[in-house]
């Protein structure tokens, strides 16, 4: 890639949501939305290395963009009528009203546009990939590299995800009501999966792919500024802050996972920590404290505030958790708790508790049940024990540099 | 990836003299901006150097110079952290600094270190910062 294009790259990275979301309110099918926005990013492509980059080029984009949506509709006869009344107002794209573009007010448009990428009518991968290209801006490419993937794989589930949108009519629009809540979550839980696959990589030879969780977090705090009164938006980002605020920190310089506990809390990013802090703050004061993102976020608020790791506030971080399962049950939540609850009360308390759940099935091939069990028996001594439970985890990971220190830990038992 | 972005001083920041209404304005709509776009990390406008100290370092020697200091384009009157996708994308943003006064100056763009610049470093050298981080903060505990 040469200069031009890098800087064209740069500025489709910025300008691109806003453009499609733009368009899409006028063509009301986010496909073709984004089909009009890459025309017109084509056509920069061919005249700005030749005529130079223009002063105000997301309105030139948008300008651009917006005439071809005019195009597309006009060739749509239904909408004739309607057509001639937004040409008028329609500056062309030679001479752009660069005020009139720029003060546009796409805010509505784009937290439409996330409403739309993240649709429950798509499978949870399809909203994935959707939402990484409509509103990260990211390449199929990229998005094929961030998730392991093939470039043609990806392609297909975008393409197939943009006509499952079309064929089901799903309205570019804000859900209202009961429904808002439920879209809502399914907007957050695209988001933390996003970060989730790049702080704790479930598959392949890195342990974190610390690009996807700038992704994750952009999105993130794009959301917070659009839905500013939702309290879990505030949490989610609240917990990928300070989740991230440790990305420094948890892995050796050769990439080698640090455990928590043994993490150089000075290389935690106290701006993010900071920054953390405040968003759970505002959701606390939005009264979303029992939100399932923000009780995450005040488990990790309870990390981040520790100055070393036996000043952790245990007794809290258990409270959390019981809290947490209440909200949202689940087995691996009470895994969590039991490992807090070995640190408030001792091992043995702890261990109780996750022999307790040796019979979900849902951790029965999870390896940090084994993994946990591990270390709470090297804590009671009982090695032989913690030896098999570790090289278990070992087997049932599919991260190469976890299976390594797993299996490190196995081998410190033996001596 | 994260960058700084280095306001440099001009006579007027220098003289503490308070920007014009309109700069004003649209450096708030600016910022406004880069939170929306979810870019904006931190950002912070600076006091002049006559309120603002150095301290010179000559082997163990200290001598504290206050301010204000002379070299005025040399000196920082504010900065942002961005984060953002690379360095092509800094340049973009910062390009679109308002600047209504008509006013000549610099801005500089500076990356941040990040885990990732330190990852070609050989086992070796991995074992030293791991020694000196056990003096620091005594023997790593055990899980």
């Amino acid at each position: 890639m040469n200069e031009a294009q890098r800087t064209i790259d740069a500025i489709w990275r910025i300008e691109s949501p806003r453009v499609i979301a733009g368009v899409a309110r006028m063509v009301r099918d986010v496909g073709i939305a984004e089909e009009l926005a890459q025309d017109a990013l084509v056509t920069a492509l061919e005249t700005w290395p030749r005529d130079g980059v223009p002063n105000n080029p997301g309105a030139w984009l948008m300008t651009a963009a917006k005439h071809r949506a005019i195009d597309h509709l006009r060739r749509g006869k239904r909408v004739e009528r309607k057509h001639d009344e937004i040409a008028k107002t329609e500056p062309a794209p030679e001479r752009p009203k660069i005020e009139d573009v720029i003060d546009d007010d796409v805010g509505d448009d784009l937290l439409r546009l996330v409403f739309t990428a993240c649709h429950p009518v798509l499978s949870l991968e399809a909203r994935v990939a959707l939402t990484l290209r409509l509103l990260c801006g990211l390449t199929t490419a990229e998005i094929a590299r961030a998730f392991l993937s093939s470039e043609p794989t990806i392609a297909q589930r975008i393409v197939r995800a943009k006509r499952t949108l079309s064929e089901a009519h799903v309205p570019f629009e804000v859900p209202r009501g009961a429904e808002r809540e439920a879209r809502l979550s399914s907007v957050l839980a695209v988001i933390y999966l996003v970060f989730n696959e790049g702080y704790s990589a479930t598959a392949g030879d890195d342990w974190m792919r610390p690009a996807l969780c700038e992704d994750a977090l952009r999105l993130g705090r794009m959301l917070a500024q659009l839905a500013p009164d939702e309290p879990e938006v505030h949490g989610l980002v609240a917990l990928m802050e300070l989740q991230a605020s440790r990305i420094g920190a948890r892995t050796t310089l050769t990439g080698e996972p640090i455990l928590l506990a043994d993490q150089n809390r000075g290389r935690w990013d106290r701006l993010l920590i900071g920054r953390g802090l405040a968003a759970l703050a505002r959701a606390i004061q939005l009264g979303g404290s029992h939100g399932p993102y923000a009780l995450q976020a005040a488990i990790a608020a309870c990390h981040a505030r520790a100055p070393t790791a036996d000043d952790t506030d245990w007794a809290r971080i258990v409270e959390l958790y019981g809290e947490l399962a209440q909200v949202t049950p689940s087995p691996i939540i009470e895994l969590n708790r039991a490992v807090a609850v070995a640190m408030a009360q001792g091992p043995a308390a702890g261990l109780a508790l996750v022999d307790a759940l040796r019979d979900e099935p849902v951790l029965a091939h999870y390896h940090l049940l084994y993994g946990v069990r591990g270390d709470l028996l090297i804590k009671l001594g009982r090695l032989d024990e913690a030896r098999r439970e570790l090289e278990r985890a070992a087997e049932l990971t599919n991260n190469a540099r976890e299976r390594k220190l797993l299996l490190e830990r196995a081998a410190s038992c033996r001596s | 990836m994260r960058f700084m972005i280095l306001i440099k001083a001009s006579k007027d920041s220098e003289a503490g003299i308070p920007p014009s209404k309109e700069l004003f304005e649209q450096m708030a709509k600016y910022n406004e901006q880069l939170v929306k776009a979810g870019v904006m990390l931190a950002g912070e406008g600076l006091h002049p150097s006559s309120k603002g100290a150095r301290v010179e370092f000559a082997g163990d020697k200290r001598t504290v110079v206050d301010g204000p200091f002379t070299e005025t384009k040399e000196l920082v009157a504010g900065f942002w952290i961005l984060q953002v996708k690379s360095k092509e994308e800094a340049i973009e943003w910062v390009k679109r600094i308002p600047n209504p006064d008509g006013a000549h100056g610099e801005v500089e763009i500076r990356q941040i270190f990040e885990l990732s610049d330190f990852q070609t470093m050989t086992p070796e050298l991995e074992k030293r910062f791991e020694a000196l981080r056990e003096q620091t903060e005594g023997s790593p505990k055990p899980v």
